[in-house]
C-alpha cells in the first residue's frame, strides 16, 4: 500500500519544560548526595540529539564499600527491626510519588534513553510505580507466601540494572528487596542514571531511613566492585548473558544468593489459524517496542507457510506506516537506539545478516539526521544456522522463517541456548496449550505479546538466566526460607 | 546374598579394603569360602545402570572394594564418556517422562517404594557388608521406603503448591505453573549408601526431571541394587541413571556439560562447592549446593526440594471475543 499521499503528522512534542535535571549528579548514599571518593564524572547523552544532558558521579570501589556500609547499617539497625507494615508504608510512599511526578518521569527517561515518549509514559512509569504498590502490600504477609517456611531477609542486596528500561528495572529489583526486609545498593547503567537518580530524590523526600537505598552510578567496574564486594548477601543482575555468566562464576563458592535475568531470542510463532491483523500487530509489538531493546523481544519470527506471504505482505504495509524519530514526539512509534555503541553492534549485526545470504528490507521511512537511529528492519530467507537467527541483536530487527508442521516450529523455536520468552498466535485453544507446555521459556505470550505486570513472574529458562521477578515468585529471589 | 561370615583371607597376598577406606584399584580378587560347602555362591557383578540397563563402564576400569567379612567386590570406575552418554540418554527421556500424567509419575514413584520394600533383606545385609549394624542398616532402609512414598505423594501436588493465578492490571487471563528443569546431574551424598541417594533421586524425578547420578564412592553397593529396583518398577529407562566412580574425576564433567541443566551436590568440601558453582556458569546452569545433612532426618523432606528443580513458566492470554 501507498502512504506517501494523504495525511501527514503535524509534529506533537511533549514539553520538557517542567523538567528538574542538575547538571552534575552525585552518589546517593547513606541518605545524602555523596560526591564520589575519586571525583570522577561521566557525561550522560541525550540519545536522539547527541546533547550532553548532565555529568554523572562514576563510583569506584571506595564509594561502593561505602555503599555497603551505609546499606549493613542501615539493615542492622532500622530496617530488619522495623515492624513490616511500617516497611510497607514507606513502599507505599515512594509508589504514590512516582505516580505524583509521573510525567517528570517520563520526560526524562525519554531523554535519557530514548524511548518514545508513548512508552515511557503509558508502559515504563505506571508499570514502575505499580511494581512498588504491589509489592508494598506484600510486606506484612509474607507468611502467606510459602507455606510451612519462615521467611527472612537475607541482608544487603546487590543491584545492577540494565539500559533498555532505566526506571522500571529499578523498581523491580528495588521493590520486592525492600518489602522482604532487605537494604540495597543499586546501580543503574552507565547510559540511562538519570532516573534512578530522581527515583533517589523521590527516597529522599519520601523519608525512607538513611541507607535504606543506596543508588550509585558508574560502568562496568563499579558493577564488578559490587558483585565482589564481600559483605552483600545478595546479587541480582539484568543484562547480557555475558555479563552474567562471568557474575556467576564471580561469586561462586562465596555463599551469595543471585538471580539472572538475561538475554534472549524469542520465537514468534503465527499459525494459519491465527487472527492475522491482529498477529501483524503483535509481530511489530513484539520486536520494535521499545526500539528492539528488550531482552524478551519477539525477534524470531515463524510463520507457517500457507499464510507466509500474505502476513509478510501485510507486514510491510503495517511498516510504512511507523514514525521513526524524535522520541519526545507523542507520535513516534520507534525512538532512538540508546547509545552509538548499541547502534554500532546493531549495523554490525546488519551486515552480518546480508554477508550470510538473508534478504534485508527497512521500510521507505525518513530518519533523522542527528541522533542514533535505526529503521525497522526484517530479514528474509534465514535459516537456524544464522548468526541473526542465534544471536541478541538488541534492536530492531526481526529473522523471518517459515514452517509446515507444529513438530518442526516447536524444534526450530526451541533450538537456542536462551530460554526467555515466546509467543504464539492461533485462533484454537488446544493448540495454544500444546504450544505454551512444550516452548521453553519463562514467559509465554499468547495472542498477545510484549505484556508485564507486577504481579506476573517474569524471568528465563536456560541461559536466559534464573530466578523470577515479579509476582509471588518474585518474593523468593529475596528471601531465605527456614 | 552379599554377606559372608567366613574369616578374612589374605592368603594371596592382597590387602583388604574396607569399604570405609579410599579407591584403590587392586590386583586381584579376594574370594572367601563358601559358606557352605555344598554349593559355590554366584557373585554379583555390581555395573552402572543407565538407559535402563546394566552396562559396564566403557573405560574398562574398575576399583575394589573389600566388605566386612572379606568378599572383594570390583565396582566400576565410570568415565567422563559413561556420563555424557548418560546425559545423552537422560537427556532422551526427559519430554517423555514429563509428558506422562502426574498421577502416573506419583504411581510409578510409589512402585518404586513397594519394589524396595520388598528386597529390604537384600538392601540390609548390602548396608551390612559396608559396615553398618543391623539395627542402622534397617533403620535406612525403612527410611528410604519412607522417603520414596513422601515423594511420591508430591507428584501431583506440588504444582498446586507453587502455582498462581495472577491477577494482572489488564484484560488477559494470566497464570504461573512449574515445570521441571530438565537434565540434573547429581553427585550422591558420599556419607551413607542408599538413604541419601533416594532422598536426592526422588524430588528430581517426581516433577519430570530425569537425572544422571554418581554412587557414594565408598558405598555403592546400594547404588546398584537400587538400580535394579528401579527397573522393576515401571519407571521408564533413562529417567535415573546411576554411574559408580570417582567424585573428585566426574565432578568437574557434571558441573561443565552443556546439555546439563542443573547440578547437585551436598558436602562440606568449600572446594568442591566452588568448583561446581564455578563450571556451572557456562551454561546458566542451575547450582543446587549444601553442606552435609542428617539424611535419615525426617525433617529434610520437604517440596521446596522438588521446587529446587523446577522452572516458573507464566502465560498470557487476552480475554475477550
Amino acid at each position: 500500500m501507498d502512504f506517501s499521499s494523504g495525511f501527514s503528522y503535524a509534529p506533537a512534542p511533549e514539553s520538557s519544560s517542567h523538567v528538574k535535571l542538575q547538571k552534575q549528579y552525585e552518589l546517593f548514599i547513606d541518605g545524602k548526595w555523596q560526591k564520589p571518593v575519586k571525583g570522577k564524572y561521566f557525561d550522560t547523552v541525550n540519545p536522539a540529539t547527541e546533547q550532553v544532558l548532565a555529568r554523572v558521579a562514576e563510583a569506584t570501589d571506595e564509594d561502593v564499600d561505602k555503599a555497603v556500609k551505609a546499606a549493613r547499617k542501615a539493615y542492622d539497625t532500622v530496617w530488619s527491626k522495623m515492624p513490616a507494615r511500617e516497611r510497607g508504608k514507606y513502599i507505599y510512599r515512594i509508589a504514590r510519588m512516582i505516580q505524583e511526578r509521573a510525567r517528570e518521569f517520563s520526560v526524562i527517561e525519554s531523554m535519557d534513553g530514548g524511548k518514545s515518549i508513548r512508552e515511557s509514559r503509558d508502559v515504563d512509569v505506571p508499570l514502575a510505580a505499580n511494581h512498588f504498590f504491589y509489592y508494598a502490600g506484600w510486606a506484612d504477609k509474607l507468611e502467606y507466601a510459602f507455606p510451612g517456611k519462615k521467611p527472612e531477609p537475607l541482608g544487603v542486596a546487590g543491584q545492577i540494572i540494565p539500559w533498555n528500561f532505566p526506571l522500571l528495572m529499578a523498581a523491580w529489583k528495588i521493590a520486592p528487596a525492600l518489602a522482604t526486609g532487605n537494604t540495597v545498593v543499586l546501580k543503574p547503567a552507565e547510559t540511562t542514571s538519570l532516573t534512578a537518580l530522581k527515583l533517589a530524590e523521590i527516597i529522599q523526600e519520601s523519608g525512607l531511613p538513611d541507607g535504606v537505598v543506596n543508588i550509585i552510578t558508574g560502568a562496568g567496574a563499579t558493577g564488578a566492585a559490587i558483585v565482589n564486594h564481600p559483605d552483600i548477601n545478595k546479587i541480582a543482575f539484568t543484562g547480557s548473558t555475558g555479563v552474567g555468566k562471568r557474575i556467576q562464576q564471580s561469586i561462586a563458592g562465596t555463599g551469595k544468593r543471585l538471580t539472572l535475568e538475561l538475554g534472549g531470542k524469542a520465537a514468534n510463532i503465527i499459525f494459519e489459524d491465527a487472527a492475522l491483523d491482529q498477529a501483524v500487530e503483535g509481530i511489530v509489538n513484539g520486536i520494535f517496542f521499545n526500539q528492539g531493546h528488550v531482552c524478551c523481544a519477539g525477534s524470531r519470527l515463524f510463520v507457517q507457510e500457507g499464510v507466509a506471504d500474505k502476513v509478510i505482505r501485510k507486514l510491510k504495509d503495517r511498516m510504512e506506516t511507523l514514525i521513526v524519530g524524535d522520541p519526545m514526539d507523542k507520535n513516534t512509534d520507534i525512538g532512538a537506539i540508546n547509545s552509538a555503541e548499541q547502534l554500532k553492534r546493531i549495523k554490525e549485526y546488519l551486515k552480518i545478516g546480508v554477508a550470510e545470504g538473508a534478504e534485508m528490507y527497512q521500510p521507505s521511512c525518513a530518519i533523522p539526521k542527528k541522533g542514533y537511529f535505526c529503521p525497522p528492519t526484517l530479514f528474509f530467507h534465514t535459516s537456524q544456522s544464522h548468526r541473526i537467527v542465534q544471536e541478541e541483536i538488541f534492536g530492531p530487527v526481526l529473522t523471518i522463517q517459515t514452517f509446515r508442521t507444529v513438530e518442526e516450529v516447536i524444534e526450530k523455536a526451541n533450538n537456542t541456548p536462551y530460554g526467555l520468552s515466546a509467543g504464539v498466535w492461533t485462533d484454537k485453544g488446544s493448540k495454544i496449550f500444546n504450544m505454551t507446555t512444550k516452548l521453553k521459556a519463562g514467559v509465554i505470550w499468547a495472542n498477545t505479546y510484549n505484556k508485564f505486570d507486577p504481579t506476573s513472574p517474569f524471568g528465563g529458562y536456560k541461559e536466559s538466566g534464573f530466578g523470577r521477578e515479579g509476582g509471588l515468585h518474585g518474593l523468593s529471589a529475596y528471601l531465605k526460607n527456614s | 546374598m552379599a554377606t559372608r561370615t567366613s574369616t578374612k583371607n589374605n592368603s594371596n597376598g592382597v590387602a583388604a579394603i574396607t569399604a570405609d577406606e579410599a579407591i584403590k584399584p587392586s590386583n586381584g580378587k579376594v574370594i572367601s569360602k563358601p559358606a557352605s560347602p555344598q554349593r559355590i555362591k554366584v557373585l554379583k557383578t555390581y555395573k552402572n545402570y543407565v538407559g535402563g540397563q546394566f552396562p559396564r563402564t566403557e573405560s574398562g576400569r574398575y576399583y575394589a572394594l573389600v566388605l566386612k567379612g572379606g568378599e572383594v567386590v570390583n565396582v566400576g570406575l565410570s568415565s567422563r564418556k559413561d556420563f555424557r552418554n548418560s546425559v545423552l540418554i537422560a537427556r532422551e527421556a526427559q519430554e517423555k517422562w514429563h509428558g506422562k500424567t502426574a498421577l502416573n509419575r506419583s504411581q510409578i514413584l510409589y512402585r518404586i517404594a513397594e519394589m524396595l520394600e520388598t528386597r529390604t533383606a537384600q538392601f540390609v545385609s548390602e548396608l551390612m557388608s559396608q559396615g553398618r549394624t543391623e539395627n542402622q542398616a534397617k533403620k535406612e532402609v525403612e527410611a528410604s521406603v519412607d522417603r520414596m512414598i513422601y515423594y511420591a505423594g508430591w507428584c501431583d501436588k506440588y504444582n498446586q503448591v507453587f502455582s498462581a493465578v495472577n491477577p494482572v492490571n489488564s484484560s488477559h487471563f494470566n497464570f504461573s505453573s512449574t515445570e521441571p528443569v530438565g537434565v540434573v546431574a547429581a553427585i550422591a551424598p558420599q556419607e551413607n549408601g542408599l538413604i541419601g541417594l533416594v532422598s536426592v533421586i526422588a524430588p528430581i524425578i517426581a516433577s519430570g526431571n530425569t537425572c544422571i547420578i554418581l554412587a557414594a564412592s565408598t558405598l555403592p553397593l546400594c547404588a546398584v541394587t537400587f538400580g535394579e529396583v528401579l527397573n522393576s518398577s515401571d519407571l521408564p529407562g533413562g529417567v535415573v541413571n546411576i554411574l559408580t566412580g570417582d567424585v573428585a574425576e566426574l565432578l568437574p564433567h557434571f558441573s561443565n556439560h552443556m546439555d546439563v541443566n542443573a547440578v547437585y551436590i551436598s558436602t562440606n568440601d568449600k572446594e568442591l562447592i566452588k568448583l561446581v558453582e564455578t563450571n556451572a556458569a557456562i551454561n546458566v546452569k542451575r547450582a543446587r549446593t549444601e553442606n552435609e545433612i542428617d539424611w535419615m532426618d525426617a525433617g529434610v523432606e520437604s517440596p521446596y526440594r522438588i521446587m529446587d528443580f523446577l522452572e516458573v513458566k507464566t502465560t498470557w492470554h487476552p480475554i475477550g471475543i
